[in-house]
């Protein structure tokens, strides 16, 4: 975050432009060539795929023979035939049905999970945010779901929902708040609601962190002064916080949205390859890799990567975000 | 010892340590379950002494879908960190071209081998791997529980399923909770093609597509298998079996937990361990089919060892898959793993019959046993099965009836299918 805003802080705005020094204009050449580098590997390790994936696209690449690729136009995106009968067969990535099905799943994904996690997130900084014994313990103690890797929590994971031996079913069993064992990764009412709880564990202290991070730049003065006045805390909070960490908040936001979107590991390891569960990244990776359509799974990243953009422009813009935490 | 001599000068300005062995460092990538890595490591040590090269294990999931797409992947990238890899079944004829031709190279042994195994394994008139043992499932059957209640063993599916039924409601008045009546492999991968395809088959369903590529799938007796399918999820078996794999299922079986178990033959050996909770309890046989006289499908399953076109070492590389499929190493496997043979001669083997006696019984079920699609169907044989298994899931989660699902189904087939394989 803190680098974040100091190399975009660097960037004049338009009103001083006029008023640039030379001094200044020496500082920016300075920034130039220190960005170079930064540059250059983004250009190699992103830009450069990116270009490659939309590339083949519009070919008819396969995994076992990339460089014989052809030329096919907008055929994997959308295409039609007219038969002789004078019916119209349309073929293609946007009129296939598994591919709406995995955008609809990717997007309900996201929405749920980035609005829990935004709410519990909010919760836990507050509770963080407050002076209490042994803080820092409990600060450095609920990043640990964040720590774990993707893939050893899904798995961790699997184990406890698991139907027949898992904890989780046990617990609720003894407490009496189920009847029967639930098969929470296999049934298709509950393969996505397993996932979203595995998810909201993971990724709430990653909100957490953000948006204690902007609290712990709201001045104390300004809660001094409404308690004195004798506000309410819940309306100090409502009135003073939430305002005030919006910024922080909108940033924290959006960083999780770009992540939700690209959700892989955590469904190709805790559920079955399933309709219910597939997200555009598991249905890309299958065409990529399983089957013998590279050309057609790239289509499907490219979509992606067009769909996140879309939505972060749209974000950005509604949102009225600001990076560089001005707002106030 | 003379293989290292003869290299020494070719290695002389790689290898710097001061090492007097100028072997090879070989890499064998393997996703065997249960403890079949434990095994192999065994088997690779008496290579290691045997010829003075090295092999290092890598070990994979025990999904095969997960094993391909990272082969897949490896091998379009022209991976030289892999000499040899243990292969599906159903996977030559999609890789083919990434493996080494071992014609030549096992030209003396192919006939020790069953020939529909040494054909599954052979794409384009190319030997693309050479056979390490070949697999059939089986209706494993709790031979305490059967006797206790004093039934047979099922002949149909739905005398296995009302068996079931009796023993699981008896069994959890008795205190048995967790007991289930059958599990099986329902998660929508690989495995679920083959469980699936085995009720089809046996319903007299046909096998999806024919040998001569047709799809055969939308008919009655299939839509009549699947639905019987159905019937058993939340009733004998666990809602969860929908998200069992192999290891899900023996999981429950060997903590005592199912009366009845499909599986391969490599939990025979693991359900009689000194930890299992059905040691000497339970027996094996053929799977159930439609009505009794019918014959019963088994799906043809089994793993090979392939050699990839880009290993640095492909002489020592082609020994160990050689060696990997020898008499002697496959005798040990029958004997260590009820792995069961591709060398016909091992069935009437005297030590293997004494150690594993389900392999002489067993050569009968998979002469008969059924091949996936995999050879007409070619390299879209993943989608096929893909296609298939999600209709499979979709129909025993719910999602539609069978009747409904398999017309989809053999739309997508025709469109994938287009003008031909």
């Amino acid at each position: 975050m803190a680098s974040t805003q100091s190399t975009i802080r660097i960037v004049p705005t338009g009103h001083t432009k006029r008023a640039k020094s030379e001094l200044m204009r020496q500082r920016l050449r300075a920034a130039g060539w220190f960005l170079v580098p930064m540059l250059i590997a983004l250009a190699i390790v992103a830009g450069w795929p990116l270009l490659r994936t939309i590339y083949f696209s519009f070919t008819n690449a396969s995994l076992t023979n990339l460089d014989g690729a052809e030329w096919v136009g907008f055929k994997n995106y959308l295409n039609w035939t007219v038969l002789k009968s004078g019916r119209v067969i349309w073929s293609g990535l946007l009129s296939d049905p598994a591919w709406w099905n995995a955008v609809w799943n990717t997007v309900r994904f996201s929405v749920v999970s980035v609005t829990l996690e935004t709410i519990l997130g909010t919760v836990v900084a507050l509770v963080l945010n407050a002076e209490f014994k042994g803080r820092g313990l409990v600060r450095a103690a609920i990043l640990i779901p964040w720590a774990i890797p993707t893939i050893v929590s899904a798995r961790m994971w699997g184990w406890m929902l698991n139907d027949q031996f898992g904890i989780i079913n046990d617990v609720l069993l003894t407490f009496g708040l189920i009847d029967h064992k639930i098969a929470w990764t296999a049934s298709s009412d509950t393969a996505m609601i397993a996932v979203l709880i595995v998810d909201v564990w993971k990724t709430t202290p990653f909100m957490a962190l953000l948006i204690l991070a902007g609290l712990q730049m709201i001045p104390r003065d300004i809660y001094e002064a409404a308690s004195l006045d004798g506000v309410h805390p819940v309306k100090t909070f409502w009135k003073v916080t939430l305002p005030l960490v919006r910024p922080a908040l909108m940033v924290a936001v959006i960083f999780r949205l770009l992540d939700a979107m690209r959700i892989f590991d955590l469904i190709y390891v805790l559920t079955p390859n399933s309709s219910q569960t597939k997200t555009i990244s598991v249905l890309a990776r299958e065409n990529l890799i399983d089957f013998d359509k590279f050309a057609y799974g790239s289509a499907q990243s490219t979509m992606l990567f067009l769909i996140i953009a879309l939505m972060t422009i749209l974000y950005i813009w509604l949102g009225k975000v600001r990076f560089d935490g001005g707002d106030r | 010892m003379y293989h290292s001599a003869l290299r020494a000068g070719l290695f002389a300005g790689v290898v710097f340590s001061a090492s007097v062995t100028m072997a090879a460092e070989l890499a064998i990538v393997s996703g065997d379950s249960g403890n079949g890595l434990a095994f192999l490591q065994s088997q690779l040590k008496e290579f290691e002494a045997k010829t003075g090269n090295t092999v290092k294990i890598v070990p994979m999931p025990p999904s095969t879908s997960d094993q391909f797409g990272q082969y897949r992947l490896w091998l379009a990238a022209g991976n030289a960190d892999i000499d040899v890899y243990m292969t599906d079944v159903i996977w030559a004829p999609q890789l083919s071209d990434q493996f080494l031709d071992l014609t030549d190279a096992a030209k003396d042994i192919v006939k020790d081998h069953f020939p529909s195994i040494i054909e599954s394994q052979t794409a384009n008139g190319k030997l693309v791997a050479i056979p390490a043992f070949t697999d059939a499932p089986a209706l494993f059957y709790r031979k305490d529980l059967l006797d206790k209640y004093g039934k047979s063993v099922p002949k149909t599916w739905d005398e296995m399923a009302a068996t079931a039924k009796e023993i699981q409601d008896k069994e959890r008045e008795a205190g048995a909770k967790d007991l289930w009546g059958f599990v099986f492999q329902g998660n929508a991968y690989e495995g679920l093609t083959c469980n699936a395809l085995e009720w089809v088959k046996s319903f007299g369903g046909g096998q999806i597509v024919e040998a001569n590529g047709d799809i055969s799938i939308n008919n009655e007796k299939a839509a009549k298998a699947l639905e019987t399918a159905k019937s058993w999820v939340g009733t004998i078996s666990p809602p969860g079996v929908l998200a069992y794999q192999e290891e899900e299922a023996r999981g429950v079986w060997q903590t005592g937990n199912s009366v009845f178990m499909r599986n391969w033959p490599y939990a025979y050996a693991l359900g009689n361990g000194e930890d299992s909770a059905v040691k000497g309890k339970f027996g094996v046989a053929t799977l159930p089919a439609a009505t009794e006289g019918d014959k019963p499908a088994a799906t043809l399953g089994g793993w090979n060892f392939a050699v990839s076109k880009y290993s640095k070492h492909p002489d020592e590389a082609i020994q160990l898959a050689l060696f990997l499929g020898s008499t002697e190493v496959q005798k040990n496997r029958a004997i260590d793993q009820t792995n069961l043979p591709t060398i016909v001669s091992l069935y009437d083997d005297a030590d293997v019959a004494k150690a594993a006696p389900i392999i002489p019984q067993w050569k009968d079920v998979f002469m008969n046993a059924v091949p996936r699609p995999s050879a007409p169907t070619k390299v879209k044989y993943n989608e096929v099965s893909s296609l298939f298994w999600s209709a499979v899931h979709d129909t025993l989660s719910g999602n539609g009836t069978a009747a409904e699902n398999l017309e989809v189904l053999e739309a997508k087939l025709t469109e994938l299918k287009g003008s031909g394989w």
